[in-house]
């Protein structure tokens, strides 16, 4: 008789994960799943409104992801007032634009680093839960978890300045930007108080890659073999090869780093990508249509992005650019766990990079808007921190939002995180008939390097947990965990 | 010489997911009355979720009530005295304010006397407007806090 397991959650949100294992009579695997309840109502809730609203509305999917909606809506909309798409903003829209998005994705994957990857790096993934966290890193690690809360805290802090204010910030409009920051509000950034200023935030920034490779030097069992298996890996990138996490060309690459998408405009992106329905997830699982669904599929964030790059245009990140590319034998890395690598190589180049523009004038003018020949359709991508997010919009001659379609980044990583859990559960929960703690955190371990928004795909509130269930061959429940 | 607590004000929610946004708005009325009767020692703050930082944060403080939008079967409103709590979720979406008091004593070795008060909502969808039923039990959780901070002694 076969059996499945499944790890699901009981809480008043409607955003969960939810993995299934279904086991045959001597404890093969014989199908994991990864179950992410999507909820589309939002693209149905914009229609009819004002275009001109989406950039704040769009903020209503996500309280953690917020800026990346409100930058890609954003982004649509400079291509339907005819702004141009991304690239024909006034320099100081554009660069108060990427200020406000490197602030967001410093602050990001600085949380996913020091609240997640570190307690497990630090820790062991099979550690007691109750100390495997941040308060655990707090505890024997207390200079690691300062870090952590105040490289989130000055993240957020730029994020306040550049949109106006933390919770549905208006700073951009469609063709620009409503506000430049003060000489005192740059200075507060270049030169506050130790720890709260740039160049504290780079040098941490410095740190942590220093931890992760020693790290890595002792570990390399967890680093490079935990989930490893040949994907596509998709991103934008700047028109020279740049990693560019705000603007660029659409670009595809194979398991060996073979182009199979050729730096495309995304205004069409529509020619290239497919989204699948699959009975039995509430999720799509988009993939490039001329590869089809069993080849096509790809994975987007930090990862993909490291491997989609030509090079980076700040040196301290380029030069752990090229670290990693020779580690990798300038092949793409297929190794899920070298995403907290790539994490931190973004990490350090958004510090950089907001060292740049704050220092650049041009961030303090006050040439905000532009507007052009106004169209009926745009489309916005972003590199949002967990991968690319696609926003699409058409609108009517009344100025009304009549079509939306968005891609979340955790949708377009539906399939690798499947594949993860998959060679997860292959791994540790072959032959097994209850789940146990080191299988529970095994496959989270492999979720949690993609750091799924379920929020961003299910347009949940508040807790997002995770429930692992294991099926026998007669679909008869014999274990279920919760988180 | 006696001197004020200082007080933090911290609601969390989306305003604009309905009755989710009851927690910022309490928070924002909190500010305004403050404003009005000049009650320095009164800080206001608010986020779509609590987080990590928000140890760096409520470490500044004597005193700190976060205000939360609540699906559980109270009534109007519920207020409770947080405990430290190591539990940490799936995700880093979120933390729990006895999530954040903890780590807040580990890192700061801190522990501000922390209350979460509690407003029951009704309806999340995307609609901005908080519904009638839960304005009314804002305005009541208004009062509640309001008389509750006014009866808090000086240090």
């Amino acid at each position: 008789m076969g059996q499945k397991i499944t790890i699901e959650p009981v809480t008043r949100v409607e955003g969960h994960g939810k993995v299934t294992i279904h086991i045959d009579n001597n404890g093969n695997i014989l199908q994991t799943r990864l179950h992410i309840v999507e909820f589309r109502g939002f693209e149905r809730f914009v229609q009819g409104r004002p275009y001109w609203e989406a950039p704040v509305l769009v903020q209503r999917l996500c309280g953690i992801c917020p800026v990346s909606h409100h930058l890609a809506a954003a982004k649509a909309m400079d291509v339907i007032v005819g702004a141009g798409t991304g690239d024909g903003l006034t320099p100081t829209g554009e660069k108060m634009r990427r200020l406000m998005h490197y602030g967001q994705m410093f602050q990001s994957h600085s949380l996913h680093f020091f609240h997640l990857a570190s307690p497990d790096l630090l820790f062991g993934v099979n550690a007691d839960p109750s100390i495997r966290n941040v308060i655990g890193v707090a505890l024997e690690h207390q200079d690691l978890a300062v870090q952590g809360v105040m490289m989130r805290k000055f993240g957020q802090e730029i994020i306040q300045a550049t949109a106006g204010k933390k919770i549905h910030g208006t700073g951009a409009i469609p063709g620009g930007i409503n506000k430049s920051l003060t000489q005192k509000e740059v200075d507060t950034f270049l030169k506050g108080n130790d720890p709260m200023n740039i160049d504290k935030m780079i040098s941490w920034s410095q740190d942590a890659l220093t931890f992760f490779k020693d790290y890595h030097s002792n570990h390399k069992e967890i680093i490079d073999d935990f989930a490893e298996f040949p994907s596509n890996h998709l991103s934008l990138v700047r028109k020279d090869g740049a990693l560019d996490l705000y603007h660029g060309v659409l670009r595809a690459v194979d398991s060996e780093g073979k182009i199979i998408l050729h730096d495309v405009d995304y205004q069409e992106y529509y020619k290239y990508i497919e989204e699948e329905v699959r009975s039995w997830s509430y999720m799509k699982f988009p993939y490039l249509k001329e590869f089809g669904k069993d080849n096509g599929w790809y994975t987007v964030g930090p990862l993909a992005r490291m491997n989609t790059a030509d090079f980076i245009d700040t040196p301290l990140a380029q030069k752990e650019f090229e670290s990693f590319k020779a580690y990798n034998y300038g092949k793409p890395s297929n190794k899920s766990m070298h995403m907290h690598w790539a994490r931190l190589i973004e990490i350090l180049h958004s510090a950089e990079k907001m060292k740049e523009l704050l220092l650049d004038p041009d961030i303090q003018k006050g040439e905000l808007v532009i507007k052009g020949n106004k169209k009926s359709e745009g489309v916005g991508l972003i590199e949002a921190p967990r991968g690319t997010l696609f926003h699409h919009y058409k609108v009517n001659s009344n100025d009304q939002i009549e079509m939306a379609n968005l891609i979340v980044s955790t949708t377009n990583n539906n399939q690798p995180m499947n594949n993860a859990v998959n060679q997860v559960a292959q791994n540790v929960m072959t032959g097994q008939s209850i789940i146990t703690e080191g299988m529970m955190n095994a496959v989270e371990v492999a979720i949690r390097a993609y750091d799924p928004c379920l929020s961003c795909a299910t347009h949940a509130l508040g807790q997002m947990p995770l429930e692992i269930s294991l099926y026998n061959s007669n679909n008869e429940l014999i274990d279920r965990k919760i988180k | 010489m006696s001197e004020k607590p200082k007080i933090l004000v911290y609601g969390y929610g989306n305003p604009g997911r309905q009755d989710d946004g009851l927690g910022i708005e309490l928070s924002e009325k909190i500010e305004e009355w403050a404003r009005q009767e000049a009650k320095t020692n009164i800080t206001v703050d608010g986020n779509y979720q609590l987080n990590i930082e928000d140890a760096s944060t409520i470490s500044e403080y004597d005193i700190v009530f976060f205000v939360d939008a609540s699906k559980e079967n109270i009534e109007s409103f519920f207020i409770e005295e947080v405990t430290p709590s190591t539990k940490v979720d799936f995700t880093t979406h979120s933390a729990s304010p006895a999530f954040v008091l903890e780590l807040c004593h580990k890192i700061y070795r801190k522990y501000p006397n922390t209350y979460l008060l509690h407003i029951k909502g009704y309806e999340w969808e995307f609609m901005k407007e908080i519904t009638g039923r839960a304005s009314d039990n804002l305005e009541k959780a208004f009062h509640f806090l309001k008389n509750k901070i006014e009866n808090i002694p000086e240090k």
